[in-house]
């Protein structure tokens, strides 16, 4: 197991060092300059002297190999650099918003979980059923609606239903306090979000689940542990769920990485000031510091969900972890 | 407080005001001290706190309640485009030396938020770096002082300007919003400080900063304008879509917004809040203009462009846009109501603001017949702003078909837009003229060519423009000006049409009725320091 892990850890290297090449040289390509962005987003004027200035202002009046070299020394060092737009550190620009967006994937993770897990099982085992019905019609209204429409429905909604009641319409809180420091504030201000996401989360769950399901309980070895007359719920719970969840654990991991940076509209429809919405942010203002430590960053939680996912699997299935 | 209105243009007309719903706070209103304003900043976040530097509302609206200013728009009456009131000096000076000397007499007893005096020296310092910005220092509007020779403060309360000629644009100018009085040891200590930090004299003091998300700022108690601020603070929320702003004023999570919203929301807010909502609108200082770009056949062709102008119906088209829109009146190059604004009159006369439409584009079918260019095809270029960038582009388009042009819209985000327009890769295009203080002869600058202002994307030269527009800048007498400004405008708009001026937009801000003392202006960078607003809770 130990030589298992050390050589997915060596993996990731090669992979981090083409993403890092990537997106440095896509960031490049795309039309526009951070200056001009800054200098006239306003509407105001500006000339060209104030361009070059800004220019070297933000490091862009070196040669492009010098601001490669500069950028992946400083990754190499886990210096990410100063954002161009905000003057500021990029790392403090990212763990600003990273608690935030963390705690609404984590939130959304548990909602999908523990609505997928349960119905997704029910809906395998009470094949073609009227449950099934009503299962698969909640998971499949979850996969085809945007998480933003629905996010936008769920504060009308709050807002109307609100002002019917009491008179005075409510919405959640816009302004992001900590869990430590307010948890009914904050809570309140992430919970809406997280179920939004969350449902789309788990109706994708859901699908994954019941298939698997369904997959698992026509084995060979479920039938031979039926016929042995095992109990039912030690069948489902112990061979059959166990061995369906494998591609559902996958599907949690690439989900649970997406949310950290993917969550553009939701985050802008709850103006919850995450990662999602300082990507676009970054991408607009042309900041490449920023943008490429972000996809940094995505990377990084991609590769190393999947490295959780790989020592999951490999726990779970020794054929795996011997292989 | 100290009051002067500027001369001969006191008899300008103010911009064009209208309040909906409840009254705002009038004179015979007390205003009540306490409370905490909670408002909306349609933004991310500020790209820096440095008012020298930026011209974005972000940095405005953030940052204009910690700072003081050397003279002001009068925030009892912004809705005026000459009404300029002291703030930090004492009384607004009269002109010496044939109107090339300002000399400015600075209040005693100002404090910094740092408990430090404020002197004539810090605002000197603040203005040379304004107006003339060492090396290494940007300041956004270096261009709008071409008149200032320099700055110097003799003693601790006097501040001079010396102008290298007369000029009216040069009062308009120092009242600027973003021209924050820093601290001189600060300034020469590190020129950039002020980009990530705040320290001023205004009134309120910074108390936080959430990247992203919020600003707020408390009562500073030793303000010198007696009895301001009357809120104990104010809390700033960062909130970049429209949808979010106006439910957070729904469920009085935020209590207003300053940039402006479109009618739809308005709309929407007054059905929804009824007399809780209160709605002050006014012309703005921004425009929208189409520049044809004169490097690429046809629009080389004065006929072409010409045709472009002439094919537009501005007087039907702003009552239906504005219905959608953020647009409202019809104008020239000069903001309507200025006392250098064209009158509908002369307006009627300039190509595109013809008031027989048929007529109108009748010969704009000739000139392109003329021209060779029936049944023209191009592309016009767009900003993926919607208010109003792409209604006024959907609106020209139509309004072009009807000559019998073929025009597609591409619409391409800030950057690339910015780009496209520096580069010349665009036929036409659809940008905007957006200024602060009303102040039309340096706002105009504009419509010259990039030889004189870099920002002008037309791609011309025209020597007989840039001397009308010389002679302009240098003359004092008003009337003679607005006869020059006229020629001007006549040479942009119709002779050469080097650009197509477009509706001009229209600034909404519905206010929980409770706001009090805030009064709307022609620029959403006016007017922001919160001094004079008031909770009636």
């Amino acid at each position: 197991m130990y030589r298992y892990i050390v050589n997915r850890v060596l993996l990731m290297i090669p992979t981090l060092v083409g993403a890092a090449i990537l997106v440095f040289l896509l960031m490049r390509l795309i039309p526009g300059d951070i200056c001009v962005v800054r200098l006239a987003s306003g509407g105001g004027t500006f000339n060209a002297h104030a361009v070059d200035l800004c220019h070297a202002e933000v490091g862009m009046d070196r040669p492009v190999i010098v601001q490669f070299l500069d950028f992946i020394w400083g990754l190499c060092r886990l210096d990410f650099g100063i954002s161009m737009w905000s003057g500021k550190p990029v790392a403090y620009e990212i763990a600003v918003r990273l608690p935030v967006s963390l705690e609404i994937a984590l939130l959304a993770t548990v909602v999908a979980i523990l609505i997928a897990i349960p119905l997704g099982t029910i809906s395998a085992l009470k094949q073609n059923s009227w449950i099934d019905l009503v299962v698969r019609t909640v998971a499949i209204a979850g996969i085809a609606t945007p998480s933003f429409w629905l996010g936008i429905v769920v504060i009308l909604a709050i807002l109307d239903i609100t002002d019917a009641l009491t008179g005075s319409p409510w919405m959640p809180p816009i302004d992001y306090v900590s869990l430590w420091h307010d948890p009914i504030r904050n809570l309140s201000m992430v919970f809406w979000p997280a179920i939004t996401v969350g449902y789309r989360y788990s109706a994708v769950t859901m699908r994954m689940t019941r298939s698997a399901m369904l997959e698992v309980l026509r084995e060979d070895y479920i039938r031979t542990a039926r016929a042995k007359g095992l109990l039912e719920q030690i069948i489902v719970n112990r061979h059959a769920l166990k061995n369906a969840l494998l591609p559902v654990i996958t599907l949690i991991g690439i989900e649970f990485a997406f949310l950290i940076g993917g969550l553009v509209v939701t985050e802008q429809v709850f103006n919850i000031n995450g990662i999602g919405r300082l990507f676009v942010l970054a991408v607009q203002n042309q900041d490449y510091t920023l943008t490429q430590a972000l996809v940094m960053l995505t990377v990084v939680t991609f590769v190393v969900t999947n490295l959780i996912v790989d020592l999951f699997y490999a726990w779970i299935d020794p054929r795996i972890r011997y292989g | 407080m100290d009051k002067t209105t500027t001369g001969l243009l006191a008899a300008g007309l103010g911009a064009v005001l209208t309040v909906a719903g409840l009254a705002p706070a009038t004179a015979a209103e007390t205003p009540k001290h306490g409370g905490t304003l909670t408002y909306m900043i349609p933004a991310d976040a500020p790209p820096s706190f440095d008012g020298h530097r930026e011209t974005t509302y972000a940095t405005v609206h953030a940052t204009a309640p910690f700072y003081s200013v050397l003279i002001r728009v009068d925030p009892d009456n912004p809705s005026s485009t000459t009404d300029f009131v002291c703030d930090l000096c004492t009384e607004m000076p009269k002109p010496t030396d044939g109107g090339k000397t300002y000399i400015f007499k600075i209040r005693q007893g100002v404090k910094w938020h740092d408990g430090s005096p404020l002197t004539a020296y810090d605002v000197a310092t603040s203005w040379q770096y304004v107006i003339h910005p060492p090396e290494g220092v940007t300041s956004a509007r270096e261009s709008y002082f071409v008149m200032v020779d320099k700055v110097e403060a003799p003693d601790p309360s006097t501040v001079v300007f010396r102008l290298k000629f007369a000029s009216n644009a040069f009062l308009p100018g120092l009242a600027d919003p973003y021209a924050y009085v820093y601290k001189k040891a600060i300034l020469e200590k590190d020129p950039h400080w002020y980009e990530k930090n705040i320290m001023g004299s205004g009134p309120f003091k910074f108390a936080a900063y959430e990247l992203g998300q919020s600003i707020s700022g408390v009562r500073n108690p030793d303000y010198y304008h007696e009895g301001e601020p009357y809120l104990d603070g104010f809390v700033g929320l960062f909130a970049p879509k429209q949808a979010v702003r106006v439910d957070a004023i729904r469920a009085d999570r935020a209590a207003m917004e300053f940039r402006g919203l479109p009618p739809s929301a308005r709309d929407q807010l007054v059905k929804e809040l009824g007399d809780k909502i209160t709605v002050q609108s006014s012309d703005w200082n921004c425009g929208n203009l189409i520049t044809p770009n004169h490097k690429k056949k046809p629009f080389d062709d004065v006929r072409v462009r010409r045709a472009l102008a002439l094919a537009i119906d501005q007087w039907r088209g702003a009552p239906a846009l504005a219905r959608i829109a953020d647009v409202h009146t019809v104008g020239g190059i000069v903001f309507p109501g200025s006392p250098l604004a064209a009158t509908k009159d002369e307006l009627q006369k300039v190509a595109g603001f013809w008031p027989d439409i048929d007529k109108s584009r009748a010969e704009a079918k000739r000139l392109l017949k003329e021209a060779g260019a029936e049944g023209l095809t191009f592309e016009l270029l767009n900003r993926n702003v919607d208010q109003p960038y792409k209604f006024v582009g959907t609106w020209v388009i139509d309004e072009w078909s009807k000559i019998g042009l073929h025009v597609t819209q591409r619409v391409v985000p800030t950057g690339p837009w910015f780009e496209a327009m520096r580069s010349g890769d665009f036929d036409v295009v659809v940008e905007a003229n957006c200024q602060g203080v009303v102040n039309p002869l340096m706002d105009v600058g504009k419509y010259l060519p990039s030889t004189v202002y870099t920002e002008n994307y037309g791609r011309f030269e025209d020597q007989k423009e840039i001397a009308i527009y010389d002679k302009m800048v240098h003359e004092t007498d008003v009337a003679k000006q607005r006869g020059l400004m006229r020629e001007f405008e006549n040479r942009v708009l119709d002779t050469e049409a080097h650009a197509i001026q477009v509706l001009w937009w229209y600034r909404i801000v519905p206010e929980r009725s409770y706001v009090r003392g805030w009064k709307i202006s022609p620029s959403h960078y006016v007017n922001q320091d919160l001094a004079n607003i008031w909770l009636d809770k």
